[in-house]
């Protein structure tokens, strides 16, 4: 079976996101460092299965957001988002 | 945190496994897949393995050299970190020995990198001495794509994450550099007789 | 709504009832403590934990429209599966279960958002989707709705006679049935897996804007999300949700 059939919605690992995301976290938009295309966090793909989240550029497939619960912390790496854009009231 | 599932056990556990379990792992019978990222599917005629780094001249085989080298076959079990083990496993692949066989290099760690940008470090020692392949086959079968074909690094002595899928190299390095899930919070080594799965285990 | 939702935590559910709702897809009725709504579309995790400490985790949409008292999710029992033979065959009424949530503002519908509004489901991924059906119907909107909704065979078919029951009295919805395996005798509906001609039968025509959300396993929803570009709606109107495989 190949990878691309177990991937999933970046939608589904919202009770991850939302540990660390105090506010809605799957509708912040995100912008690609790679490709410049922005997207909900949502519908960014996941990739990663149980070791952590893996959220990738539905455009260029290039990693945008990490994120893994390790022993109750939690780690982030944003450094393939060019930048996030939260709103108030979302 | 005491809520117990009334009548939950888990799928299949420690039975029959007696001293190859590592702590905290349980029996697989299957063979899971996990993936950070979409399967690679690079030609065979595009393919090939290369030693780059702290070498004295790199090295380089193409599918059918590499094909050619001498390759073993051996049965290991395997343990992945989100805590599934299979036991007996058979693989046929080139040893990392046979690879810097002749290599002049000053390492101490390496670095695999695969199609798709995964990453996994080791120290050199982990992967000579007998200790890791470069594997093209599994259960006598071409390695499926989905396990990391055409070829995956096999550590079978540390969590399969160091087991990268799909590799196509090892870069040697005098100074350690954390790999895709070593930088996230995943264990620099990761021995499972250890229980060396995140940061800051001993 | 509206406040700053609270960090996500655990809490036990009781489970009011467990309802088969086909061979091989069941429903559970949960009464959840302090319980703060959820919108349609969204899911909760649920873990399950052994005496010795061992757990596992796993996704499942609500089913059950905000309106309803107490959430109801959808879970298809596979059978190598560790979380769902559980919940099938081994939970029972006055049990508890232990979860968190809601969760996910990505795939999500209410009536405000408007339409029209095109759904597509494959097998179980009916379930969200079912969250916002009963939500419209609830709130008696008449924002149109057509639902393509994908199964093996007749008996496969989740929610059949609610959904016939809601078209029956509702000239703003429409529901589609195709069987990809099999197909009782006399059935006239579309018999395979759900493709651009089909999608071009049913859906609106790109011109029309509809919102569609497509639920189901990830190659059909990948097959249907393709399908709908290139049959010229906006990318940015589609939203997915895919079932993965190791569900379990």
């Amino acid at each position: 079976m190949d990878a691309e059939a177990l991937r999933l919605d970046g939608n589904a690992a919202a009770g991850l996101l939302d540990q660390i995301f105090a506010s809605e976290v799957t509708t912040v938009r995100g912008t690609c460092a790679g490709c410049g295309r922005t997207s909900s966090i949502g519908a960014l793909l996941l990739y990663g299965g149980a070791m952590g989240a893996v959220l990738r550029c539905p455009g260029c497939e290039a990693v945008v957001l990490r994120a893994a619960a390790i022993r109750g912390r939690y780690l982030l790496d944003l450094r393939g988002a060019a930048h996030l854009e939260l709103r108030d009231g979302a | 945190m005491s809520f117990i599932s009334r009548g939950f056990k888990g799928r299949g556990r420690r039975e029959g496994a007696a001293g190859r379990l590592p702590p905290g792992q349980y029996l697989e019978h299957g063979f899971p897949v996990l993936s950070a990222g979409p399967t690679p599917h690079t030609p065979l005629d595009r393919w090939d393995f290369t030693m780059v780094g702290q070498v004295d001249q790199v090295r380089r085989w193409t599918w059918d050299e590499f094909l050619a080298l001498p390759a073993e076959t051996i049965t290991r079990d395997i343990h992945c970190v989100t805590k599934w083990s299979k036991l007996d496993s058979t693989w046929t692949g080139v040893s990392v020995d046979t690879l810097l066989d002749g290599v002049e290099t000053s390492a101490d760690y390496v670095l695999a990198f695969c199609d798709g940008g995964y990453t996994t470090n080791l120290p050199l020692e982990d992967v000579t001495g007998g200790k890791a392949w470069i594997a093209y086959a599994y259960e006598g079968q071409p390695l499926a794509p989905a396990h990391g074909g055409p070829a995956r690094l096999l550590v079978p002595h540390l969590y399969f994450w160091k087991s990268a899928k799909w590799v196509r190299g090892l870069e040697l390095l005098a100074a350690d550099q954390p790999g895709f899930w070593e930088s996230l919070g995943y264990h620099n080594r990761g021995d499972p007789w250890r229980e060396q799965r995140y940061w800051g285990d001993e | 709504m509206g406040a700053v939702p609270s960090r996500l935590s655990w809490r036990v559910a009781t489970v009011r009832a467990v309802q088969p709702e086909t061979q091989r897809v069941l429903s559970l009725v949960l009464d959840v403590p302090g319980w703060d709504g959820h919108q349609p579309g969204q899911h909760i995790d649920v873990r399950l934990t052994a005496a010795d400490g061992y757990q596992a985790q796993r996704s499942y949409s609500i089913s059950s429209a905000p309106e309803d008292p107490a959430i109801t999710i959808t879970v298809e029992r596979l059978d190598d599966g560790e979380v769902s033979p559980y919940l099938a065959d081994v939970l029972r009424p006055g049990d508890g279960l232990e979860l968190r949530g809601p969760i996910g503002g990505w795939f999500t519908w209410t009536t405000q958002d408007g339409g029209p509004l095109l759904l597509v489901a494959g097998g179980s991924g009916l379930a969200p989707l079912m969250a916002m059906l009963r939500h419209r119907a609830a709130r008696r909107s008449t924002v149109p709705v057509r639902l393509l909704y994908s199964s093996r065979g007749f008996d496969d078919i989740i929610y059949r006679a609610e959904l016939d029951r809601l078209v029956s009295h509702d000239p703003d919805l429409a529901v589609v049935h195709t069987l990809t395996r099999s197909q009782p005798p006399g059935w006239t509906g579309y018999a395979r897996r759900i493709d651009g001609a089909m999608l071009a039968a049913v859906a609106w025509a790109p011109e029309a804007r509809p919102l569609a959300m497509v639920c189901g396993p990830t190659p059909m929803v990948e097959a249907v999300a393709d399908a709908l570009v290139a049959l010229g709606h906006d990318p940015g109107r589609i939203r997915t949700e895919r079932f993965g495989p190791t569900g379990g």
